[in-house]
């Protein structure tokens, strides 16, 4: 083994957690601010996971369809999440999206282009006009790397200016942080190992905003790749910070059954938006028999005026195939139940038959490459197979929705992106997500920079959190009686894909807690083989305990949550209950054990609600509520009568 | 994904022979495994099991396991390839899979190297330069202008076009000077957004990211798991606009009065240069690398720049006589001295038509 005792010191203002889309726009405002940043990455830079977003980022930027503006956004990313999203933060999000996506062009962006030669704008479940700016369907990693060069750029800037690239701002790539320092109640630092030399890293920062993604790792059947093991959700409760909505996770309709070469890979929204249609194995365009009720205005009853809608959305209604993802993974899911699936477990997903192999190329090119050249299935010639696939967590830290500071008894942490909580309520919109990571993003770095300034003297990081946090990270290599990570990892994701999958039972969820509590004292005592060169067994090891908490927490929140709503399916309670809708179930930590608590949601401005028909609101408000809706009303005409 | 054992419903896993390099910097060598492969499996779906089964610490990059990250490049029966686009059924049942890490770069631990060398060039390459008159918002663009920009913003930087480059590969020492083709492609990209504010982008390839040393034998295109026309579409584009603006005599003047990157923009706009390069063609006996030609035909195609598309002929073998042997006696050849080492039927000066190398001092000339 080389050095085990030394530690490398940096100092920084600000320490950004994560190197995908919010990670990123966060560090670029914090040096912006004139802070000096670090960027941790847990890959090599420009590798996150937003590289895999298809379809789009969404922005009323009416480029497309002239009628669309802000609050029509806000109203569909409401409705999308069962008006459970933090209000504020959908108002945010749907007013300054536009604004980020313009932000990106002039870092060299190269969106698709509409006639007139602005950014393109097409169509997306739940979207009521075309609003997603793209660029095929590889919207993530323009994206990704636009910010990526955006950064390369500032540190050019820094190297005229000061000498060095690093001067300002500086990426660390293949770096993991396990652990935040306080002092007292304020972060004071982040600690962590560079993956390539096993070597320890201490980060000196009053600010940290974490951007670390998702949890989908735990899950058998996932999108996510390895990085994705609710990092950030574990470092923020551990520092003190709460999470809400945990139980809330969403399982994207089309993800690939088959072959195991791309299982789990997403096909996008987008090859629904242009004329896919979803079929049982009795060759059955079955989606017009899930509308529910909520929906039934906006769909299409039948496969003419469905088909017509593609051509002439202006007089028709939706094809059932464009619902909320919710909605269609649930009924994919009735579908395999009934015997109706393919034998891999799926459902056809057809664009073949529907679309000219030319027409195809052109429009799902990277889609139909990948699907060639990884599984050779041509999607111009033969339908897919396609079934849930756990994809995104709509809960997370729960934060400030204007600055993105952490609750919970810490000061000094931030959140953004997919870490983050409250935006998307129990249902996330395709295409949200893009924009919701530079919307936030962008907050969370600006309001970091602030808080750095706002404080007197520097927090101070203890030598014995230093020396416990070294001792947590060598522990599974010292020892060489326990399990391997990897049988432990396949032992959790099984007790998750099956117990709190996408349909959940009071009894599977309980007995998920006990198992969850098993794998508990298991995973104290991993132990992981070789040195700490590069070793992803180790790295495995380490992450563990992070997935494990996260885990606790969803099926925790999922066994309290009696209801259905969005991501979240309970087979004993199958409707939506809107006296569940005023709660946000909220997780911390005490000591090692997860704390749940309920907590009220905020109440809509008056201008924000009243941009909804009272007949809408009817499906999810309390007659409480409503009443007082009504009252509001009464109010405002009275005021407009003076 | 990924970490599962379960076979699929298809076929029951089969046996496969694997072997992968395992070492660090100070060396390693090739080890065998035997490891179950279901069907429709790919290479990295192999090494994932590897690792959960008889090598938790085996080193190797991977993110997104679908072809649009560019991490897990390694190098697979010694061809460059993403292990998550390499499907076994390519390879017939007895094969044995070899899989080693990129050769270009230093070796960190079994199949990940240090790639650092690409970041830095990327760092080297200047950013896009915002028009100083268009607020967010303003900028309109035409689809058909956007899209030669787009082809090369498709690469996911997995550097397979790196790792393959020969000057690069071959020649440690040239990486100081040399940016190679990922960073060709960045600044072929940037040359050609519609609204890029910076106009000396091929100067400055040629100048400072080397482009000169490249010789145009297309590996970096071949690899490509994007199919971007690295060389068609990029290098070669870029190549010809310097070769056109080097050998424009208004130009070449222009540079002998100001410095480098000091030119006039009028000057170095495409439409110009391509108008002020016809008429001189015209006019016959403008100086080309190529030399000697005054066939105004082969003149203009060499102001075009070279023929990098001409195939090169392949080698043939003389013929023999009966006894195996080379037909030839100093008393039936038909000239008194040895025959050419180039074949008697080639004349020089070579037609530039005919030339696909570019020296790559040829900008001091």
């Amino acid at each position: 083994m080389t050095n085990t005792t030394r530690i490398e010191r940096h100092h920084y203002d600000v320490v950004v957690i994560g190197a995908g889309g919010a990670g990123l726009r966060a560090a670029i405002e914090a040096r912006l601010a004139g802070k000096k940043t670090a960027i941790i990455s847990k890959s090599l830079f420009g590798k996150a996971h937003t590289v895999m977003a298809e379809g789009g980022a969404a922005a009323a930027m009416g480029n497309v369809n002239s009628r669309d503006n802000w609050q029509v956004h806000f109203r569909d990313t409401m409705r999308g999440g069962k008006f459970l999203n933090n209000f504020r933060m959908a108002e945010l999000h749907a007013k300054e999206s536009p604004q980020r996506i313009w932000e990106l062009e002039t870092y060299g962006a190269l969106f698709d282009r509409t006639k007139d030669g602005k950014i393109s704008q097409r169509n997306f479940g739940g979207h009521e006009y075309p609003r997603l700016a793209h660029v095929g369907d590889r919207t993530g990693l323009e994206l990704i790397r636009t910010l990526q060069q955006k950064i390369v750029s500032l540190q050019q800037e820094d190297k005229r200016d000061h000498g060095s690239y690093d001067a300002r701002i500086k990426v660390f790539s293949e770096t993991t942080i396990t652990e935040l320092l306080l002092d007292g109640d304020r972060v004071a630092g982040a600690f962590g190992y560079y993956r390539e030399s096993g070597e320890f890293v201490l980060f000196e920062a009053p600010a940290v905003v974490l951007a670390t993604g998702g949890v989908g790792r735990s899950y058998k059947v996932t999108s996510n790749s390895w990085e994705y093991t609710g990092d950030g959700h574990a470092l923020a409760l551990r520092a003190g910070a709460t999470l809400i909505n945990m139980e809330f996770l969403q399982f994207h309709p089309t993800g690939m059954v088959w072959p195991p070469s791309v299982k789990g890979i997403l096909v996008t929204e987008s090859v629904r938006g242009d004329g896919g249609v979803l079929k049982n194995s009795d060759g059955k365009r079955f989606m017009f028999d899930y509308v529910p009720d909520v929906f039934r205005k906006q769909y299409a009853e039948t496969e003419e005026e469905a088909d017509r809608w593609y051509t002439d959305p202006d007089n028709n209604r939706r094809p059932p195939e464009l619902l909320p993802r919710d909605e269609v993974a649930r009924a994919i899911n009735s579908e395999v139940k009934a015997g109706r699936g393919t034998p891999a477990g799926g459902v056809y997903l057809d664009i073949a038959s529907r679309k000219s192999a030319e027409e195809i190329r052109r429009r799902l090119p990277s889609m139909y490459h990948q699907f060639k050249e990884l599984a050779d299935v041509d999607i111009t010639k033969e339908p897919m197979e396609v079934g849930p696939t756990c994809h995104y967590v709509m809960g997370g830290v729960e934060v400030d929705p204007d600055s993105g500071a952490a609750f919970g008894h810490v000061q000094g942490l931030f959140a953004a992106g997919e870490v983050s909580g409250g935006m998307h309520g129990s249902n996330r919109l395709g295409g949200n997500s893009l924009s919701d990571l530079l919307v936030f993003g962008k907050r969370a770095g600006g309001h970091a920079a602030t808080y750095a300034d706002s404080l007197p003297a520097r927090p101070k990081v203890g030598v014995a959190a230093v020396e416990a946090a070294v001792e947590t990270a060598l522990a599974p290599l010292q020892r060489d009686t326990g399990e391997s990570p990897y049988v432990l990892q396949q032992d959790l994701q099984a007790v998750m894909g099956d117990l709190v999958g996408i349909i959940r039972r009071e009894n599977e969820l309980a007995d998920a807690l006990g198992r969850l509590a098993e794998l508990r004292e298991r995973v104290a005592k991993v132990s992981a083989a070789g040195g700490r060169r590069y070793n992803p067994g180790w790295h495995l090891a380490l992450d563990l305990r992070n997935m494990l908490v996260v885990s606790e927490c969803t099926a925790k929140a999922a066994l309290e949550r009696r209801e259905s709503r969005g991501g979240h399916t309970r087979e004993d309670h199958p409707a939506m209950d809107p006296s569940w809708r005023r709660v946000n179930l909220v997780c911390s930590l005490d000591g090692d054990t997860v704390r749940l608590a309920r907590k009220p949601l905020p109440t809509m401005r008056t201008e924000l609600i009243g941009l909804f028909d009272r007949a809408e609101l009817a499906k999810y408000l309390t007659d409480e509520e409503l009443a007082e809706f009504d009252a509001q009303v009464a109010d405002v005409e009275t005021e407009k009568e003076r | 994904m990924g970490n599962q054992n379960s076979p699929g419903p298809g076929k029951p896993g089969a046996r496969r022979q694997f072997r992968i390099w395992r070492g660090d910097e100070d060396g390693g060598d090739l080890q065998d495994y035997v490891v179950e492969v279901n069907e429709g499996e790919v290479v990295l779906d192999v090494i994932h099991r590897l690792q959960a089964t008889d090598a938790p610490d085996l080193a190797c990059r991977w993110n997104c396991k679908a072809g649009k990250c560019g991490s897990c490049s390694v190098e697979i029966n010694g061809k460059p390839r993403l292990s998550c686009m390499t499907r076994m059924s390519t390879f017939t049942e007895d094969e044995t899979v070899t899989v080693t890490p990129l050769r270009t770069f230093p070796v960190i631990r079994d199949l990940v190297t240090d790639v650092s060398f690409n970041y830095e060039k990327a760092r080297e390459t200047p950013a896009f330069a915002p028009p100083a008159d268009l607020a967010p918002g303003e900028y309109r663009m035409q689809q058909v202008d956007v899209e030669r920009s787009q082809e090369f913003r498709k690469c996911i930087e997995c550097f397979l076009c790196q790792n393959v480059c020969h000057v690069i590969r071959d020649h440690e020492e040239n990486k100081q000077a040399f940016s190679g083709p990922r960073y060709f492609i960045r600044a072929a990209e940037l040359d050609m957004h519609p609204l890029d504010a910076k106009s000396d982008r091929k100067e400055y390839a040629q100048a400072e990211q080397g482009l000169g040393f490249c010789n145009i034998t297309k590996c970096c295109t071949e690899v490509c798991p994007e199919h971007i026309k690295i060389t068609d579409n990029g290098i070669i584009p870029m190549k010809e606009r310097v070769v056109d603006r080097r050998y424009d005599p208004l130009v070449w003047l222009g540079s002998k009065i100001f410095r480098r990157g000091q030119v006039p923009q009028t000057s170095v706009t495409s439409e110009h240069v391509s108008g002020a390069v016809r008429g001189s063609a015209a006019h016959g006996g403008v100086h080309s690398h190529a030399g000697g030609s005054h066939d105004p035909r082969a003149e203009v195609q060499a102001q075009r720049g070279v023929n990098w598309d001409r195939e090169v002929p392949r080698p043939t073998a003389p013929a023999v006589d009966d006894h195996g042997k080379l037909p030839l006696t100093e008393l039936t050849f038909d000239r008194a001295a040895a025959p050419s080492p180039f074949g008697d039927d080639v004349t020089f000066p070579l037609p530039p038509e005919h030339l696909n190398f570019a020296h790559p001092e040829q900008d001091k000339h």
